[in-house]
């Protein structure tokens, strides 16, 4: 098994390295928080064309949540000279929408989300971002952060050639003393999972049995106003 | 410091979402089972008259923060606003929808006071006091549970998960005074779809095509959906293909809907998309591979061309619809 970018950090990393084409220079610096598997994915990204890595690989990480993160990573941040941070929608496993803007409110920058389009020009990026029922079009002075939606681009692969690059592109890793950030200060969580279950699993329902066509179609709306009370 | 629950309620273009009513009526509950106050907030441009309606929902309180800048919505404006009424009134709760803007300025809200955030709650009750929201993790594979541990708890509710409920509540109105420098972003124009089209995470009906439409034309699809007064969706292979665009994407990486009723149309049934939709409360199933892994979690399935089934089944309702009326 081979640990993955997550989706949206991968759209993440694939419109930053279009972004540094168009504009014919920058540097793209993936910064990631956890331990071994999380190299893998910055190497990957580097593979992909992102030019460095920052991990912050610390024991006392594992129990963060997504604000203690969000800490971490603006801090890193913020000792780097940047004027675009992109990151995913949310995390795939805790799904909760965090980190990006916690990062932006963190570092005091402009934040839009679910971005489908942007364009960088004047020192402003224009964001095309969805919304319920539409797009919503969003300017903002760089430095700024925004998250990808799906739509934004399509990641490209990494090359036999790419991957070998990647090898010798920097990687730096940090801890939480590196950084000057006391561990219990980010560490502790302000919510705790206390019981995690899997959804009562759907079971297989009836299969409409009638001669024709008509006949199902019949059957399946006398049974949802009736039985089901649907419609 | 107060005990009350604050709920955020997001109007625009002249409505309440109904997901606001959904949060409203979730938040009564909760305050009576806590014996505090429900507070109601709303943000806009003249608003004050549309507020008055929250009490319908239960709101002892109502804050109205009118300001021109807050017309549309833009993270900066909002959380600033709402930060500022937060602290003021100190709740212990604050809930609003799980849509866009709520997810957005709930997670710029749990930043700026370092209040604990959980997206997207399907429940929410009490454990010795503290609050404990049931969310789906994992894309919807793991249901957790999740408390909070510091106040104000801030909880994002998915739209049709939570019972609306009009109950009279005292409905106080008050203006909260903005005050708001112009912010960094600004916003330049709003594209939006053909107006009267139902919003896909909102609708009480969806139905979706998938890769056996084999095409653009998903006529018998918007047929069935007019016929019930419900969205169209579509599976990440009907997307990908270019046959819909991206926001009508239900799925693992698309929208998660929770309907009524679900009816999935040449939809094969990809563990991806069941965590789209599986917290639906009715899922029909047509397609004309018996075997498709979709019957195995349906509750109604129909084995047949769905382009000889879905028209007979859509003058079905009309005719259904049409007696009843």
């Amino acid at each position: 098994m081979s640990w993955i970018i997550s989706p949206y950090d991968e759209f993440a990393v694939e419109e930053a390295l279009r972004i540094k084409e168009m504009q014919k220079g920058g540097t793209v610096t993936i910064v990631s928080v956890g331990g071994a598997k999380a190299a893998e994915a910055i190497r990957t990204a580097l593979a992909m064309g992102a030019d460095k890595g920052i991990l912050v690989n610390d024991p006392a990480t594992a129990s963060c949540d997504g604000l203690g993160i969000a800490r971490i990573v603006s801090t890193v941040v913020k000792s780097l000279p940047f004027d675009l941070i992109i990151a995913g929608q949310r995390a795939v496993d805790d799904e909760n929408f965090l980190v990006g803007a916690a990062v932006a409110e963190f570092l005091k920058i402009p934040f839009t989300s679910l971005v489908i389009r942007q364009e960088i020009a004047d020192g402003k990026i224009t964001c095309h971002r969805t919304i319920e029922g539409g797009t919503a079009v969003v300017s903002s002075p760089l430095p700024a952060l925004f998250t990808t939606q799906r739509g934004l681009n399509e990641p490209r692969y990494a090359s036999l050639p790419g991957v070998m690059k990647a090898k010798k592109k920097p990687l730096d890793v940090k801890t939480l003393a590196d950084l000057g950030l006391d561990p219990a200060a980010v560490v502790k969580p302000l919510m705790q999972v206390i019981s995690m279950r899997f959804p009562e699993k759907r079971k297989a329902g009836k299969i409409i049995d009638a001669a024709t066509p008509r006949a199902k179609a019949a059957e399946l709306v006398r049974m949802l106003h009736e039985e089901a009370k649907v419609i | 410091m107060s005990q009350d629950i604050l709920a955020i309620a997001e109007y625009a273009n002249g409505v309440f979402r109904k997901a606001s009513y959904e949060v409203l009526s979730e938040g009564r509950r909760l305050a009576d089972i806590l014996g505090v106050k429900l507070l109601a907030t709303v943000l806009g441009n003249d608003i004050q008259g549309a507020a008055s309606r929250l009490a319908e929902y239960g709101a002892d309180r109502i804050i109205a923060a009118e300001h021109p800048l807050l017309k549309d919505y833009l993270p900066e404006t909002c959380t600033q606003v709402l930060a500022e009424i937060i602290q003021k009134e100190t709740p212990a709760l604050v809930l609003t929808s799980a849509t866009t803007q709520g997810k957005d300025v709930a997670a710029c809200l749990s930043a700026r006071l370092y209040a604990p955030l959980a997206t997207d709650c399907l429940a929410i009750h009490f454990e010795d006091g503290k609050p404990v929201a049931t969310r789906p993790m994992y894309g919807g594979k793991v249901l957790a549970d999740v408390r909070l541990d510091a106040t104000p708890g801030i909880l994002t509710l998915r739209p049709n998960a939570f019972a609306i409920r009009k109950i009279a509540g005292a409905g106080t109105m008050e203006l909260y005074p903005v005050a708001l420098e112009p912010p960094q972003t600004s916003c330049i124009e709003m594209q939006m779809d053909a107006s009267g089209k139902v919003e896909l995470t909102e609708a009480d009906v969806v139905v979706s095509g998938g890769r056996g439409m084999g095409g653009k034309d998903f006529s018998v699809v918007e047929a069935l959906a007019s016929a019930l007064g419900g969205a169209v969706g579509a599976s990440r292979s009907a997307v990908d293909e270019g046959w819909r665009p991206v926001s009508d994407q239900v799925g693992q990486t698309g929208k998660v809907v929770s309907p009524s009723l679900y009816i999935a149309c040449g939809i094969s049934g990809a563990i991806q998309h069941f965590a789209g939709m599986q917290t639906s409360k009715v899922i029909v199933a047509i397609n004309k591979d018996p075997e498709a892994p979709v019957f195995s979690r349906a509750d109604y399935g129909i084995v047949g061309d769905l382009f000889e089934v879905v028209p007979l089944i859509t003058e079905e309702i009309r005719h259904l619809k049409g007696d009843s009326q």
